[in-house]
């Protein structure tokens, strides 16, 4: 089914989101996959703060190619999800309510959606240039000298994403590839 | 009698490949998508397509790259035993190369100067090069970008004489299966089997630069990659991971003697943004 949503996102929105909905995305979302992750354990582990807050906010697991002229970034399609899952469910507990990525989740990851009522979405992988098209904004927040890595705030319009996780557990890779499974 | 090559001109058309490759799929990958949309039975897998479809229209027209990830080049040099290079050496022209294209380009700098200390080179440099010599005057140059999505699923088998063709066919099969959604789906599968532990390993590498579509030569390892890719796009995975009939594109083999006590196997998996593109100068 498709559905739009805003971000940051609420409980009402989430709790309506079923694992293979067609979602569109408006609003503002923050782009971190592993060097960023990687900094905001070790601030965490010092008791310092994050560089965004995470409250009900979506982090987009992103690497950006660089911007031309006029453009407010390159192409942008999604990063493998599994190399943030070792810092995920922290994040998870502190607050952050979606994340899109691509690619297969933990156990612990998915223990953590449902714990918190949150959601994984999937971005179409390879899809750069399309989903660059769906960003309007784009400001480099923080780890700026993480190059493609720093965490960036994006403002998105339609940006087409997939639910795989949703808030009750249910996992759209689990149950997807069965349907069409003849081996 | 040898022919004179400027190193120069190596550098020049590397720079050229690596930005034209990440702009505009080869006209095999291409086509392999737009027969996959007509054919593929998922709802969903079929919007997925489209939309990489539209991917591959958008990245030509408004000069972005078709996906951020731009890669670490890989370059395969076949060297005429009869060229002379001129003007610097040959490795230093190649990744001369690369960082202009990458820089020009506006690709991504994707490539960390040590494994362990991980930080950005800043410039894509340096590339994976893979020279051979062979007979002529001529320079076939290859270029192949791989991104990390399906690189990271890639996989090596040393298997027993023993396990023989089946143990090759679950060998690939279990890869594609372990990627998964990872690789972004619909993939091509390059396969090396024969050789040693590194010959494999480059030989499924240089799989994924034949045209989508051709096959082995050989007639048996022929069947068997159609055999493999009919079993693959049974799986289930689909495009995207999100279910459909159309997991893979293409499987491609290649072999090579072994030794006596051994059948490795090497599984490289490429995803759906397949780049090569390959000059002869």
């Amino acid at each position: 089914m498709d559905k739009k949503i805003h971000a940051p996102l609420d409980a009402g929105q989430i709790r309506e989101l079923r694992a293979g909905d067609y979602v569109y995305i408006s609003g503002i979302i923050y782009s971190a996959r592993d060097a960023a992750h990687k900094r905001m354990q070790e601030a965490l582990d010092k008791g310092e703060p994050l560089p965004i807050d995470l409250n009900n906010n979506i982090i987009y697991y992103l690497g950006p190619s660089p911007a031309r002229e006029g453009r407010p970034i390159g192409s942008a399609g999604p990063t493998t999800a599994s190399r943030m899952d070792k810092y995920t469910p922290r994040l998870l507990d502190l607050g952050l309510k979606g994340m899109i990525g691509k690619g297969k989740r933990t156990k612990e990851v998915q223990e953590a959606i449902v714990r918190n009522k949150a959601v994984y979405f999937a971005a179409v992988g390879g899809a750069g240039a399309l989903l660059s098209k769906r960003i309007l904004s784009s400001e480099v927040i923080a780890y700026e000298d993480l190059g493609t890595e720093a965490i960036r705030r994006l403002e998105v319009e339609n940006f087409p994403v997939v639910v795989v996780i949703d808030s009750e557990g249910n996992n759209l890779y689990e149950t997807a590839a069965e349907k069409y499974r003849r081996i | 009698m040898l022919r004179e090559v400027h190193v120069e001109e190596l550098t020049e058309h590397i720079k050229e490949m690596c930005i034209q490759v990440n702009y505009q799929l080869s006209g095999d990958m291409e086509a392999a998508l737009n027969r996959a949309a007509q054919e593929e039975e998922s709802p969903l897998g079929r919007q997925i397509l489209c939309q990489l479809e539209e991917n591959l229209q958008i990245a030509a027209q408004d000069r972005i790259p078709i996906c951020q990830d731009t890669g670490m080049a890989v370059i395969f040099l076949e060297i005429g035993q009869d060229v002379h290079f001129v003007g610097g050496t040959v490795e230093n022209a190649v990744n001369e190369g690369v960082r202009r294209g990458y820089a020009e380009g506006f690709l991504r700098k994707s490539v960390v100067g040590d494994p362990l200390e991980r930080i950005n080179t800043k410039d894509n440099t340096p590339g994976v090069i893979h020279m051979s010599v062979v007979p002529g005057d001529k320079v076939k140059i290859t270029v192949a970008p791989k991104g990390f999505g399906s690189e990271n699923m890639s996989r090596i088998f040393m298997l027993k004489p023993a396990d023989g063709i089946e143990g090759v066919k679950s060998c690939v099969l279990s890869a594609v299966e372990d990627a998964g959604p990872n690789a972004c789906p619909p993939i091509v599968v390059g396969v090396g089997i024969g050789g040693t532990f590194e010959k494999c390993a480059v030989m499924a590498k240089h799989a994924l630069t034949r045209e989508c579509g051709r096959h082995s030569e050989i007639p048996h390892v022929k069947d068997l990659e159609e055999e493999l890719l009919e079993k693959i796009n049974k799986l289930g995975i689909g495009p995207g991971g999100l279910g459909g009939t159309t997991t893979a594109f293409a499987v491609n083999i290649e072999t090579y003697p072994t030794h006596i006590a051994g059948l490795p196997v090497a599984v490289c998996i490429c995803c759906h943004v397949n780049r090569h593109i390959t000059r002869e100068i």
